[in-house]
């Protein structure tokens, strides 16, 4: 039967085994404000497998005002539950839990409830139990993501101790072709060409890969084997290649549009193969070089490539196996690309050998790790990703806070969206102080205003940056005080949702670690803190 | 209309219509007046209710908006479900403009969201005049540019050949595909239209048909065969019945024909999902990426309805693939654009050119994209269709035209020609510039 699961056309950008660690993923929400509902329906939506409302509020007017999943008679109840049953609807696939209780309460009796979750997602807490949590969870590496909307401004924050991502699913990428070096049965295909003696047909549709490679070795031979280096030489390069084309009787070049691909891919043809530094700084990782029975699969595929990098890859990762689409016939395009899988799958059985080896050594079973996982590894080895994000406490303490890069920021003379982060925190302050955030009610507003400016002193002096705030920010935040445009809980929604669904797949690249939106002139920085 | 409300309901958004604020525009009056207006008198409408078009009106309708029109042409599909909220199971093949409305006004009391389950053609002038705000949530660059050119239709000048700003509807446009989106803010007249920015909507890349039917190289070009060349020939599902995308068992025909062609070449590859991909070319949608972009188009249609805040200015680009990127800048107003610029449009050819260059150029070049054009002109003092494809005996009677050249139809150098086009509600205006042979 087609079920709309099946269907799915997300899971066309994040794969079967994507939608299964989806499906399989555990979802914990603090906390059921419009933020928070917004994000765990972009989470239900394509099936996350369960989620969890903590919340210990019950439902007010003004929740049900910018909240689509509270309704008018929920006014009065618990508003996890009311939550949890209009978010249910969306998705008889997902199922759907709640606690009426606050955060606070469940860190001090059990702690360790949140420790079965795959994320928990934070809104609306308190700096000091924010702080709380976000311990427990770092102690027990539990993935949090705060979320927040404040006004016009959104924040969210990502706080993973350490995040491996395999498929990256990178936007534009160099094909690795290894023509700077190319490999025995590259050679020896094109070399089973001729360009001169080939007929009219054959010549216009001979991949431009065939056509560089043999103008190449033309160069490198005239030239003591050495490729062409600066812009100039590829530029001659390219003038050999244009002397290539086939005439007519009349002495005008053909129309062969293999050879203005070849002259276009020069450039990128002659790039380098080497080993990203972000892939060479996982390879000197201690976790690669310290491999014990409790390894995740990473670091001993890491470790794998590594060493066939230094053996059978004489210095290159294991290669790729695809080729672009160019101008060819279908049988030396066919013939083309199984040179590149073959070599590619050679490249996978070798790595294999020594995962094998590495299984063996640390007492682990061989199917430990599958073939599959292998291929992938090796395919996506240039996209590798470590994300090792610093803890909420690292962030919050004057000994450890990145103070010179905030002060950077604010020096900036064009206003630099980080000024929202350092408002939020004198917000945050604030309540701390009085117990309520500036501006929330009507008649504080403009009482508020040089208290929050103070409270915007105090942090700023705390942390020892000097750089001036303009009075414009204070007036703007205590305007805000504390609503929750519904838009920007939307935004945040998705975004964060989008986050949620990286850490879950182990795809894509999430965060690192900070995101401010700034929904008045629809900009946002991302800033490491 | 206060009697839907309930005490606190509007005191979020509140905080900001009845506060002043430094970064608000200088029309902005704090006052609870605001909130009656858009309570009340805010007009807007909603195009698409599909991925976004689901977002938009949910988000609207919290910030307190009740006055919306909806239109869509299309039904419920099951695929449909896992994004766009409004949907249920049991509201498969009904109209979404008319379940999303019902679902909007009956969960947010005080809603008056007013369903049209049509196309956007249907309408004229007299209806669109009516809104504030047009918000367009599409998958269609064609509809983009149709309703477009009807803001800008509806623009009156000045004496002093300036924008009267009363017949001014801003456009807020917000569209998506997989991680990738954007949200745009067009003041027709004004700022950029979509036609000034034309190239921001590459054309799409059709693979060469001799690459489709005599070298394939990729699990694409097979499956285009069987869609491009197979389909109309064999008929598989009878005569005039066209290849639905959304037919499993029209793509179920279609991969198991191109699985077999690939077959033939060893091209691997071939999938189900692949061929659907290419059959509907589609980048699948994501409710992630529809929640930002519907809600940063929400954002703005809120700060153009109060003033509360400066209004985009005026495109932002959103991508999370890696990390969180946004790209914010001003999208130009093209000085000559065929669209907004009151200025004539000019085409130069030589008499000998034939008219299908001229189909061709309009069709091809990167600044009018047009898809069918039709072509009127006026000859001794009569309007003559010189060509027209989108009827079809018209077609036949004026096909014939294609192969004359310019001087046998009787065309003169700076003969004002109009261009019909499903891009465009009303025809464009060209004057034509000839050259003959003797001038080059």
């Amino acid at each position: 039967m087609i079920t709309a699961k099946t269907l799915s056309k997300a899971k066309r950008l994040w794969g079967d085994h994507g939608q299964s660690a989806l499906e399989g993923a555990k979802v914990c929400l603090i906390n059921a404000t419009a933020t928070g509902t917004e994000i765990l329906k972009n989470l239900i939506l394509p099936g996350v497998g369960s989620f969890t409302i903590i919340d210990g509020k019950r439902v007010s007017g003004e929740d049900v005002g910018n909240n689509f999943f509270l309704d008018q008679t929920s006014i009065g109840k618990s508003r996890a539950q009311v939550a949890t049953e209009l978010m249910q609807e969306l998705n008889a696939d997902v199922s759907g839990d709640f606690v009426d209780e606050t955060a606070d309460n469940l860190l001090d009796n059990s702690p360790e409830f949140f420790n079965k979750f795959t994320i928990v997602v934070a809104t609306s807490l308190s700096e000091k139990i924010l702080l709380r949590l976000a311990s427990h969870l770092w102690d027990n590496e539990i993935p949090l993501i705060i979320c927040r909307s404040y006004g016009f401004i959104g924040y969210v924050r990502l706080v993973v101790r350490e995040h491996t991502v395999i498929e990256s699913h990178p936007d534009n990428v160099h094909e690795d072709l290894r023509l700077d070096r190319p490999f025995p049965a590259l050679v020896e295909f094109c070399d089973s060409f001729n360009l001169d003696t080939m007929n009219k047909k054959e010549h216009s549709h001979t991949p431009w890969l065939v056509i560089i490679y043999k103008y190449l070795e033309k160069w490198k031979q005239q030239h003591n084997g050495e490729s062409p280096k600066n812009y100039k030489e590829k530029n001659q390069l390219k003038e050999t290649i244009r002397e290539g084309f086939r005439k007519n009787e009349d002495g005008v070049p053909e129309d062969e549009e293999n050879f203005d691909e070849a002259i276009k891919n020069v450039n990128t043809a002659l790039l380098a193969t080497k080993v990203p530094t972000v892939v060479e700084a996982i390879f000197s990782d201690s976790s690669t070089n310290k491999l014990h029975f409790e390894s995740k699969p990473f670091w001993i595929l890491a470790q794998a490539v590594k060493e066939f990098v230094h053996n059978e890859g004489k210095g290159a990762l294991p290669l790729r196996g695809s080729i672009p689409d160019m101008t060819a016939d279908s049988e030396r395009y066919i013939q083309l690309q199984n040179v590149y899988r073959q070599q590619a799958k050679l490249d996978v059985d070798a790595v294999s050998n020594y995962v094998q080896n590495l299984l063996e050594s640390i007492g682990r079973p061989q199917d430990n790790i599958t073939e599959k996982d292998i291929r992938a590894f090796c395919k996506n080895a240039s996209f590798l990703c470590l994300l090792r994000s610093r803890s909420l406490e690292q962030e919050y303490d004057v000994s450890s806070a990145k103070i010179a890069d905030i002060a950077m920021h604010l020096e900036d003379t064009d206003d630099d969206d980080l000024v929202f982060y350092v408002m939020l925190r004198a917000v945050d302050r604030f309540f701390t102080e009085y117990n309520r955030y500036p501006g929330y009610d009507m008649d504080t507003v403009e009482s508020d205003i040089p208290k929050l400016k103070t409270c915007l002193s105090k942090w700023l002096q705390e942390y020892g940056i000097n750089q001036n705030i303009k009075d414009e920010y204070v007036h703007e935040l205590c305007r805000y005080g504390a609503c929750e445009l519904h838009s920007v809980a939307a935004y945040i929604g998705g975004a964060a949702a989008q986050e949620v669904i990286k850490v879950i797949t182990s795809q894509f690249v999430p965060i690192n670690n900070t995101y401010i939106y700034n929904g008045m002139k629809q900009t946002s920085l991302t800033v490491e803190l | 209309m206060t009697g839907v409300d309930w005490p606190h309901r509007w005191a979020h958004v509140s905080k900001i219509l009845t506060r002043p604020g430094p970064f608000a525009h200088p029309d902005f009056e704090a006052c609870p007046e605001m909130m009656d207006f858009l309570h009340d008198d805010c007009k807007l409408l909603i195009i698409g209710a599909g991925g976004l078009g689901c977002e938009l009106l949910k988000d609207l309708a919290l910030l307190g908006f009740r006055n919306m029109d909806v239109i869509d042409m299309d039904t419920i599909d099951l695929s449909n479900l896992n994004r766009q909220f409004l949907f249920r199971k049991k509201d498969i093949g009904k109209p979404k403009a008319d379940v999303a409305a019902e679902y909007i006004n009956s969960r947010i009391p005080g809603c008056k969201v007013i369903p049209h389950f049509t196309k956007i053609q249907d309408f004229d002038s007299s209806f669109y005049r009516q809104f504030h705000i047009v918000v367009c949530g599409l998958d269609s660059i064609i509809a983009r540019r149709w309703i477009n050119g009807m803001l800008v239709s509806l623009l009156k000048y000045n004496d002093d050949n300036t924008v009267d700003q009363s017949s001014i509807i801003p456009m807020v446009d917000g569209g998506t595909e997989g991680f990738k989106g954007n949200a745009r803010v067009i003041l027709p007249g004004v700022s950029a239209c979509v036609e000034c920015t034309l190239e921001l909507y590459p054309p799409q890349v059709n693979f060469p048909m001799c690459t489709i039917a005599h070298t394939p190289r990729l699990p694409e070009h097979c499956i285009e065969y069987v869609k491009v060349l197979l389909w109309p020939q064999e008929k598989p599902f009878g005569e005039g019945v066209e290849l639905d995308g959304d037919d499993p068992a029209h793509i179920k025909w279609v991969y198991d024909k191109a699985s077999e062609r690939a077959s033939q070449y060893g091209i691997s590859g071939v999938t189900y999902r692949l061929t659907q991909g290419v059959v509907k070319r589609i980048i699948p949608a994501v409710a992630s990426t529809n929640a930002v972009i519907a809600a940063a188009c929400a954002t703005e249609v809120f700060k153009l309805a109060t003033s509360c805040c400066q209004v985009l200015n005026n495109y932002v680009n959103f991508n999370d693939t890696e990390g969180i990127y946004t790209y914010t800048f001003e999208a130009e107003k093209k000085d000559n654009c065929a669209a907004c610029s009151q200025i004539p449009q000019h085409l130069t050819f030589s008499e000998d050119d034939k008219l299908q260059d001229v189909v061709d150029h309009l069709k091809e070049s990167a600044i009018y994209q047009l898809k069918s054009p039709g072509i009127i002109t006026t000859i001794d003092g009569k309007n003559k269709t010189l060509f027209m494809s989108t009827v079809k005996c018209i077609e036949d009677a004026t096909k014939s035209n294609l192969k004359k050249s310019l001087k046998e139809l009787g065309l003169e150098n700076g003969q004002e020609i109009y261009v019909a086009d499903p891009t465009t509600p009303n025809s464009l205006l060209f004057r034509l510039q000839l050259a003959s042979k003797m001038d080059d």
